[in-house]
Order: structure tokens, then C-alpha cells, then sequence
């Protein structure tokens, strides 16, 4: 099981209490998009993906940008076994979606990059550290139920 | 030979202007040293390290950083020459320095969080793509001396 020292336990609860939860999700699925092209092999049904202002425009991208970060918030609230608490999402994600592992990677990227660039300063490298190990722990939740 | 389109060229040498290089590299190698802790092994020489405030108050890491982002400016300034400039660089690190290449990638990857932060929106995801595939030349040519 993962073990939270006190200060990343309260970073995290900061960050997403801090963060404008409409704004980071779609943001940094957008820019997963953008930034890591092939990507949008996932979201044929999305509509128009042709450039980079289609997809920062798209209403599909950005509903399914707010999943992904209430998918997170999930995570936030059951840090102590977020395994578990992905456990039917990561089946769904190698069953239903077949999404290669590899791109919550680059996701998680994306993430670090948005947040960074909301919290400026006040995203220090403590703060880096704790949130990429708390991305961590969710991709690895994430790949869990691959086989 | 990486290929550039003017956009691109433009892009890099505008996001690089913004970047204040003494700022940004006085805290590099601290946010690296603190998000990927094994980098430690390293810098045997550089005094204490072992503290989050020793790495963050640590002036030969500081000195470091302005080296590394001065030798990035000189790749900003040599893009169609990017591995040529970095040739003897990469031979230092890998016969002298013993850097497993792997690293340059982490540290391509706090350069770029560290802008995200002080750049904030300026850093949209075109200008990440682009910022991207640039350090990921710098990384390459920085590998091209190992066997």
C-alpha cells in the first residue's frame, strides 16, 4: 500500500482544492491532444479534432476533460487504496477503450503542466514531487486490471 | 537531421526570450534533485544535498543550472546544428561524468515545468508541442556520444 507522508497528503488535498476544476481538465486533455497527436485515435466520435483551436474548442473534449478530473478527485478522496477505488475504470479502460497504457503518462504530463501553470511560484519542487507521486499512483492504479 | 518550419523556429526563439535564465537556472537542479532524488548520486561533490533547504540553498547546484540553461541557449541559437553543438558535451557525460542517459529526460522535463510556472498561459499547448520536440533534439544530441 502507499504510504503518504503528512505533507503530501495536504498538498495534494491543496492543490485540488485550489485548482478550477472546469479549467484543469479540459485544459490538459486538450493539450494531451495537441502536444501528444496520436492521442486522438481515442476520440474518433469527438467530432473535430483537425487543429489546435477545433480541439481547445470542442464541447466533447472539454465534458470529457471534467471526467477525467473528477476521476481524480475520486482518487483524492480514497487516497489510502486508490487501487480499489479505480479498480472497474481500469477494466474499462483495457476492456472497453483500449487505450495503451502509455498515454495516462502523458496525460498525467499534461496535468503537471496545467497545474504548474495555475500555481506559479507556489508549484515548488516539493510540491512537484508530491503531486507527480500522487499521478503516479493512479496510473499504476489505472494499469492495475491490464492483462 | 531534425527538421524546422519558420513557425516553429519563431516559436522556440520567442518562449526561450521570455525565459530569464539566471532565475529559472538557479532552481533547476534543486526541483530535479527533489523530484528524482537518485539523481543525488551525481553530485558527491556539490556539499549538502540531503536536505530539502541544503538543495534549495545549495550555490554550485545554482551555478550548475545557469551552465545547463546557457548551454540551451547556444542549442536555441544552433537549431539546424543542434547535434554538432552538443557532441562533445554528450562525449563529457558519458565518459567522463557517467550520466545514464535517461536523466536528460527528467531534466528536459523540470526545464519545461519550471517555464509552465513562470510562463503560466504563454505556455499553450502549441508552444509546449513545439518547446517539446525542440528539448527532445537537445536530448537526443545529448545521447548521440553513448554506445
Amino acid at each position: 500500500m502507499v504510504q503518504w507522508s503528512d505533507f503530501e497528503r495536504a498538498t495534494i488535498q491543496d492543490i485540488f482544492s485550489k485548482i478550477n476544476s472546469d479549467f484543469v481538465g479540459p485544459a490538459a486533455l486538450s493539450r494531451c491532444l495537441i502536444v501528444y497527436p496520436w492521442t486522438q485515435r481515442y476520440f474518433g466520435s469527438f467530432g473535430n479534432l483537425y487543429n489546435a483551436d477545433a480541439i481547445t474548442s470542442n464541447p466533447k473534449v472539454a465534458a470529457h476533460g471534467k471526467v477525467v478530473l473528477a476521476g481524480l478527485e475520486k482518487a483524492v478522496k480514497n487516497m489510502d487504496d486508490i487501487k480499489t477505488a479505480y479498480k472497474d475504470l481500469s477494466v474499462l479502460h483495457s476492456e472497453k477503450l483500449h487505450v495503451d497504457p502509455d498515454n495516462f503518462n502523458l496525460l498525467s504530463d499534461c496535468l503537471t503542466i496545467v497545474v504548474a501553470s495555475q500555481m506559479g511560484d507556489a508549484f515548488t519542487a516539493d510540491v512537484q514531487a508530491a503531486f507527480q507521486k500522487f499521478l503516479a499512483v493512479a496510473v499504476a492504479s489505472l494499469r492495475k486490471q491490464y492483462h | 537531421m531534425v527538421k524546422w518550419t519558420e513557425e516553429e523556429r519563431r516559436i522556440v526563439r520567442e518562449v526561450w526570450e521570455k525565459v530569464d535564465i539566471d532565475e529559472i537556472g538557479e532552481q533547476l537542479w534543486a526541483r530535479a534533485l527533489i523530484v528524482y532524488p537518485w539523481i543525488e548520486r551525481y553530485f558527491g561533490t556539490f556539499g549538502d544535498i540531503f536536505t530539502t533547504t541544503a538543495i534549495l540553498n545549495n550555490s554550485k547546484l545554482a551555478a550548475l543550472g545557469k551552465i545547463v540553461l546557457r548551454g540551451l541557449d547556444t542549442a536555441v541559437k544552433n537549431m539546424d546544428n543542434i547535434k554538432p553543438t552538443c557532441a562533445s558535451l554528450s562525449r563529457l557525460h558519458y565518459e567522463k561524468i557517467q550520466v545514464d542517459p535517461d536523466n536528460f529526460r527528467l531534466l528536459a522535463e523540470c526545464i519545461t515545468i519550471s517555464m509552465a510556472c513562470k510562463l503560466k498561459a504563454e505556455l499553450n499547448p502549441q508552444v509546449q508541442a513545439t518547446w517539446q520536440k525542440f528539448l527532445s533534439a537537445v536530448v537526443e544530441a545529448m545521447n548521440s556520444q553513448y554506445k
